[in-house]
């Protein structure tokens, strides 16, 4: 028991530390760096609470796509650092309300629980145990019988929001020369070269 | 009291962890030899398809030239370009090279023998070879150098891009066995491996490893022709020794994943007498070694793919098939009801 208190506080605390760095840091590319560790720390997290198949599609999907994304994106960007601080205080209300509303949110379920045993309960017992049932199977059996339609809608949306982002930066260039594969392959040999018998001393 | 905590700490921590150390050391040592034999086995194997000698004076047939290589960049000078950002560029090979080594924690090399037979073992080595791109875009931006730079760029679209297709051939292959746990995938295929019946996915799984190794003819962000050698031309010594070592492990490491895939791990091809003799790792390493040789001979006879058909590749072909196939391997597998009766 001791060992998992231990990596729950060591996990925990550098997950805090490193989201606090990743808005206390200079370079907005070890800001995304810092997400990334906070981001492997609440895999660690989940995987001590036994939620290894959410740990490691939090991994996959968020380390391994999305973080590449972003840094892809940041070190592209051509950023003036001074200026970029300059402008830092200006955007403390909102980013305080935001956090407020957040921590509200937060106090909201856990004072649910406690007002609530059953809600805990409920909660903190996986249903069925976790040494009858993996954890993929428990998750795919409830998710795609039970909450189907949400999940099918949840797809729909992301379905949309990528349909979006394509039309709007699709441009169509005229005059730009694109390779058709097939077209090359199905080219037949005559019209590609021709053979010549050449007499000698005479040239074509 | 004392002699009872004595008792737990040495039953409880200090023995298993002794032991998982010994585990590691078991399968670490001759990964890290496999590695260092593979450069060789790679000159040699290029050297013979172009009809050369190859390394053969340092040693009987070339035989210590790994050493001589390993000796030769540690006693070199680490260069730390002025503007590059020095931790960052110091940790890029370190991770390149960490990350091609724990991936074997749950890689099952006979029967049994694994480190940590975990229920999610193919979600760990996708997570795991998905975050090998970290290791090469810190590299291109820490180096402040342009064609490391462009080299990470390269390297960071084409490794998401492959990983996707990737996805969707580990989904066919689960789809047919009804487990994440990779020695239940072996197990799945006693009677046939995956590679017959599911073989145009193995055939797109394997050139994905090829995108995702970066290896030719896929090999863009280290193309040494326009970029001199991509992310790690300001690298040098130790530093580019482990992105090295790194690459070949990670070649090693692709390999067993699609010989657990698809090759039937480390079952024998029938299961009768002549070949169930041999013990399972024998089978298992052989299996990598033909994949390797593959791997090599891909090298030498396929030119490099330009950069739009690499993307379109990925894409526009493999990705629509293997989504295709996921489609059809479900419609079969339901249609003739044979879905894995697991649980």
């Amino acid at each position: 028991m001791i060992i998992q208190a231990l990596a729950f506080y060591l996990f925990a605390a550098i997950t805090v530390a490193s989201g606090f760095m990743v808005i206390a840091s200079r370079n907005p590319v070890h800001s995304v760096l810092f997400l990334i560790l906070a981001f492997f720390n609440a895999a660690g997290l989940f995987v001590l609470m036994g939620a290894e198949f959410l740990g490691m599609i939090l991994v996959i999907v968020y380390v391994g796509a999305v973080a590449v994304l972003f840094l892809f994106v940041v070190m592209m960007l051509d950023i003036n650092f001074v200026e970029l601080r300059q402008g830092f205080l200006q955007y403390l209300p909102i980013g305080s309300l935001i956090g407020l509303i957040l921590l509200v949110e937060l106090v909201l379920v856990l004072g649910g629980w406690v007002i609530t045993p059953v809600a805990k309960q409920v909660a903190t017992t996986p249903i069925p145990a976790l040494d009858q049932v993996t954890n993929t199977h428990a998750l795919g059996a409830v998710l795609y019988t039970k909450y189907i339609y949400l999940f099918q809608g949840a797809g729909l949306i992301l379905l949309v929001a990528m349909i979006g982002a394509i039309v709007l930066t699709l441009r169509s260039r005229p005059g730009v020369k694109r390779q058709s594969i097939a077209e090359q392959v199905n080219r037949p040999r005559d019209a590609a070269v021709a053979i010549r018998k050449v007499e000698p001393r005479k040239g074509i | 009291m004392t002699d009872a905590f004595w008792n737990t700490l040495w039953t409880g921590y200090v023995f298993p962890g002794g032991l998982i150390l010994v585990h590691i050391l078991m399968l670490t040592v001759p990964l890290l030899i496999a590695v260092a034999y593979l450069t060789l086995m790679e000159r040699k194997v290029l050297a013979a398809m172009s009809l050369r000698m190859g390394p053969n004076v340092v040693g009987p047939f070339g035989l210590l030239q790994p050493f001589a290589d390993a000796a030769k960049l540690i006693f070199k000078e680490t260069i730390i370009p002025s503007g590059a950002n020095k931790f960052l560029f110091i940790m890029a090979p370190c991770i390149t090279f960490i990350l091609a080594l724990i991936a074997w924690a749950v890689i099952p090399v006979a029967e049994g023998w694994v480190i940590a037979n975990i229920n999610v073992g193919v979600l760990y080595l996708f997570a795991i070879s998905s975050l090998g791109v970290y290791g090469i875009i810190i590299a291109g931006w820490s180096s402040n150098s342009r064609y490391a730079f462009l080299g990470a760029l390269r390297s960071s679209a084409q490794m998401v891009s492959y990983e996707v297709s990737m996805g969707f051939v580990i989904i066919t292959v689960l789809l047919c066995v009804g487990s994440l746990n990779l020695s239940a995938i072996v197990q799945a295929q006693k009677t046939v491996w995956f590679a017959l019946p599911l073989f145009p996915m193995f055939i797109v799984f394997f050139i994905s490893a090829l995108a995702e190794t970066n290896r030719h003819p896929f090999d863009l962000p280290e193309a040494e022709a326009e970029l001199v050698a991509g992310y790690q031309v300001e690298y040098s010594s130790m530093a580019f020794a482990l992105f090295f070592l790194g690459e070949y492990a990670n070649m090693i490491l692709m390999s067993g994943m699609t010989t657990i895939l698809f090759l039937g791990g480390w079952l024998p091809p029938l299961d009768i007498a002549p070949f169930n003799w041999i013990p399972g790792i024998v089978w298992f390493c052989l299996k990598i070694f033909v994949l390797l040789f593959v791997f090599i001979w891909v090298r030498a006879t396929v030119p490099r793919y330009r950069y739009d058909q690499l993307m379109r590749l990925g894409w526009k072909v493999f990705l629509p098939f293997s989504l295709f196939w996921v489609v059809a391997t479900a419609g079969v597998l339901v249609a003739f009801d044979l879905l894995p009766k697991g649980v």
